[in-house]
């Protein structure tokens, strides 16, 4: 039962070499899909078990936990798991239609679940260098995913994503070796024990920072996001939506692990900085998505002003906040991946991305329409939608703690969240179609398999604010855990067995 | 020894900034693999140099005293790999690059920003 926590990384692994073996388009139809479906199934289960047990952590190779490497899965990683299977499997629905010719689909599939093995990996393993070895792997597979169309603009995307990410990683792991030097151990249960009672711990600030640095640049914080939107529009928009939906959620997840598990040494700095960069990173975020008027584009930023509620949550550093951060970013992986599928939805049916170019979808297609105002409204926080509760509790939060700066400014990009929102529903959807080589070309009417991951998270977009009260419960598990890590660190270091 | 090896890190450090700094991506690259032999030297310094005692233990399970520290140097192979992967797959990029647009300047790739 407790070897499950391996299969998150196991699946994906198996279902690499299915592929590899295969090689056919039309067998990856199939295993694409189910795969990811089976992902949603284990994690749903692996929640359920973090439900009954708290924290479960697997020693793997039976090696003692400081010595081996551990696995460990707890609210947050249980969380993280299941939205971001639910959004894979829905991308390797939208794949099968959105895809270009020229992308195998079967070659797509090997690096998709090659993500998602680091991905998932990230997110349970319980060891630092290990959770290096895993953003290696993601990175590596979306170095080629991002590259896969071979177009000059992908191509020159993909230097820059790279070069940026590449020195991220050089951060990491120069981070990992003055942590081991300091410390002698990289399994992140010991390191919190260790750090807990040793009042030399002020001394982990050189390694902290080149964490905080490396971390910034794969959750793009603001003044190190510049690869996000210089890259982000270029690959084909089923490789968007997944980089968007998943990627610099990994780098919100490390900073809340790390930063709320070891690194808590000396709060009053790294908290203050924390709210610094995350009101930074929401403003700059907010303000480059108002001045553009391509729809991946204005995605693209928004991505950013998002990440800056996440960072908020973690700085105001009470249980609540952190509840608020992870609610906020289960919802934000949902409906972001979302948006960006409509908008490939408005290229197929228009063959462009420019609001400019388009118009009059409200009447061409009102289900387009239904699908793009979900998710608008859920990131632009209107009730009963998942946002307004995301940002209800942060606000909440920041209100309670006396956070008056970051909180104003929270509910000020709420506004400017709502103006990007406002301005794709206008120009695509609500004014005429312009007189140009776009009008020309009859609407194309799209079928049912093409809505389907659409309406799926839709779907899961609205029943999270329904059921608000559910999802905030675990949230606030996982708070509760983040802030009071005893239980984490028992667990791995085994001296309670679940 | 320890000193020299930190200098060496820092001499490292400097020429892969400096590299990275310049309008040619092979240079950058060049910079990219100066840093990750840079880091990868520091990982390997972070648990002090103990030389002369590898860490093996007599078939009994008694040590040699005072051992080098293994995990470090079984990190910074693991970092070796991904590093030698990650330079291969930049140089293919930078290779496709230049075949689609025939130039090395980093001042030119300003087409997806703004």
């Amino acid at each position: 039962m407790i070897a499950f926590v391996a299969l998150p990384i196991l699946i994906p692994f198996v279902l690499i070499i299915t592929l590899l073996i295969i090689r056919s388009d039309k067998l990856a139809r199939w295993v694409g899909p189910l795969g990811a479906g089976l992902l949603i199934l284990l994690s749903v289960y692996l929640l359920v078990l973090v439900r009954e047990h708290g924290v479960i952590a697997l020693q793997m190779g039976g090696w003692e936990a400081p010595f081996g490497i551990t696995l460990v899965v707890d609210y947050l990683s249980a969380l993280m798991l299941v939205v971001s299977a639910i959004i894979i499997f829905s991308i390797a629905v939208y794949a099968l239609r959105f895809l270009p010719e020229t992308i195998k689909l079967n070659r797509f599939f090997i690096f998709f679940f090659g993500l998602t093995m680091g991905l998932n990996g990230a997110f349970v393993t319980g060891d630092v260098f290990n959770l290096f070895v895993w953003f290696e792997v993601m990175l590596m597979s979306s170095f080629v995913l991002i590259t896969l169309g071979r177009t000059k603009n992908q191509l020159e995307g993909g230097i820059k994503y790279m070069a940026l990410n590449l020195v991220g990683s050089m951060f990491f792991l120069a981070g990992v070796g003055l942590l081991y030097g300091k410390t002698g151990t990289l399994n992140m249960a010991h390191l919190a024990e260790i750090l807990k009672n040793d009042d030399q711990a002020i001394l982990m600030n050189t390694s902290a920072v080149l964490f905080f640095v490396a971390f910034g640049i794969k959750a793009a914080v603001f003044p190190l996001y510049f690869w996000l939107p210089a890259s982000y529009h270029t690959p084909n928009i089923t490789i968007s939506s997944l980089f968007a939906g998943l990627l610099t959620k990994v780098g919100v997840y490390t900073f809340i692990r790390f930063f709320t598990l070891f690194f808590v040494h000396d709060p009053q700095f790294w908290h203050q900085l924390l709210l610094v960069i995350a009101g930074l990173t929401m403003v700059a975020g907010g303000m480059a998505a108002a001045a553009h008027y391509e729809t991946r584009r204005i995605l693209s930023y928004h991505i950013i002003s998002q990440i800056g509620y996440m960072i908020m949550g973690l700085g105001i550093f009470t249980p609540l906040a952190i509840a608020g951060a992870v609610f906020f970013t289960i919802h934000n992986m949902v409906a972001k991946t979302n948006t960006f599928l409509v908008s490939g939805m408005i290229n197929k049916a228009r063959g462009t991305y420019e609001l400019k170019d388009v118009g009059g979808l409200f009447n061409q297609s009102p289900l387009m329409a239904v699908l793009f105002v979900i998710p608008a409204f859920a990131l632009a926080g209107a009730p009963p939608i998942s946002g307004f509760f995301a940002k209800f509790i942060l606000i909440k939060a920041g209100i309670e703690n006396g956070n008056y700066g970051i909180t104003a400014v929270a509910v000020l990009t709420g506004m400017l969240t709502l103006y990007s929102m406002i301005k794709i529903w206008n120009e695509a959807f609500l004014k005429k179609q312009p007189e140009n080589e776009y009008a020309k070309t009859p609407f194309k009417k799209l079928q049912f398999a093409e809505y389907f991951p659409s309406v799926l998270l839709g779907a899961v977009s609205i029943l999270m604010g329904i059921f608000a009260f559910y999802v905030f419960d675990f949230t606030m598990e996982a708070g509760a855990q983040l802030t009071n890590p005893e239980l984490y660190i028992e667990t791995v270091l085994k001296r309670v067995n679940p | 020894m320890e000193i020299i090896l930190a200098i060496v890190v820092g001499v490292l450090y400097t020429a892969g900034v400096y590299l990275m700094l310049r309008r040619s991506i092979l240079k950058f690259i060049i910079g990219l693999i100066l840093l990750s032999n840079a880091t990868n030297l520091l990982v390997f310094l972070s648990a002090g140099l103990v030389p002369g005692s590898p860490a093996f233990v007599k078939p009994d399970g008694v040590g040699n005293g005072v051992m080098a520290d293994p995990l470090p140097q079984a990190l910074v192979l693991t970092a070796i790999v991904i590093g030698l992967g990650i330079v291969v797959f930049t140089l293919a990029l930078k290779y496709k690059f230049f075949e689609l647009t025939g130039t090395d300047d980093l001042d030119q790739l300003k087409k997806t920003d703004d």
